[in-house]
């Protein structure tokens, strides 16, 4: 039943995106930066770990999720350790994408060749 | 005369067609959320860790794929055939990211990998950061209250 959320979920999700991307102007660049911060929008009140728990991964996937990580560990941060984990807690739950995406990228295009 | 220019050129510039496109979008990007909930499962009934490491082992995977297809060439066609489907799910940001260091890297490791890399994702990163600041600045307020 979970796969069918996840479906249902991540499919809606990018067909909103697509939709707003063929009805204005704006590049695929302003888009994943508008659900990056509807993501951290919905984790104030901790809407997206509801949507988490119905949907699983198809919530875990979008780049919504990354918005709901940095708000989730900055929240987290600031009530472990008080206003200094504002700054210290936000890339905690992130690190793993970013420091993926630069590492994987950085040694593959140092052994592949731009393809045309 | 300016607008009859309009007039020409939307005339002969191709035609989106939306509901088509958003179809699409819908399929792939579904299936990219059951392979997460797959990979999800997957991970932590074989290594038997808790659902939130085998998340971090489904991003870390999903990114590592869409990095060796962008290097290898195909995967630009997928997006462009794809568009939102795979632009929105996170192999889009891995995506970019790859995308960006292979265009630079005949520049040189410093100048063209290094400060170019996140020249296209960074965006992401910078307004996730700010918009996640304020939104838990916001939080703590009405936490006071």
């Amino acid at each position: 039943m979970i796969y069918l959320n996840a479906f249902l979920f991540a499919g809606i999700v990018c067909a909103i995106a697509q939709i707003i991307l063929d009805c204005t102007k704006l590049t695929p660049g302003h888009i994943t930066v508008i659900f990056v911060v509807v993501g951290a929008f919905l984790d104030i009140f901790n809407i997206y770990d509801q949507i988490i728990l119905w949907a699983g991964g198809g919530a875990l996937v979008p780049i919504t999720s990354f918005g709901h990580n940095l708000t989730h560990g900055a929240i987290h941060g600031y009530n472990t350790e008080g206003v200094l984990g504002l700054f210290s807690g936000t890339l905690d739950l992130t690190a793993a994408g970013i420091s993926a995406a630069i590492i994987f990228s950085f040694f593959l295009s140092l052994i592949f060749e731009p393809k045309d | 005369m300016k607008k009859s220019y309009q007039d020409i050129t939307e005339k002969h510039s191709p035609k989106e067609n939306i509901f088509m496109n958003a179809f699409i979008s819908f399929i792939t990007g579904g299936i990219m959320g059951i392979i997460g909930q797959l990979l999800i499962d997957g991970y932590s009934s074989w290594f038997d860790i808790p659902t939130k490491e085998a998340t971090v082992c489904m991003l870390v995977t999903l990114i590592f794929f869409s990095c060796l297809f962008t290097s290898f060439g195909f995967f630009d066609k997928w997006v462009n055939f794809c568009k939102c489907g795979l632009i929105i799910p996170i192999t889009g940001f891995a995506h970019a990211t790859m995308s960006a260091a292979l265009e630079f890297r005949k520049e040189g490791l410093v100048t063209g990998i290094g400060m170019n890399m996140l020249k296209l994702s960074g965006a992401v990163i910078i307004f996730g950061v700010v918009s996640s600041f304020v939104f838990s600045l916001l939080r703590m307020v009405v936490g006071l209250i």
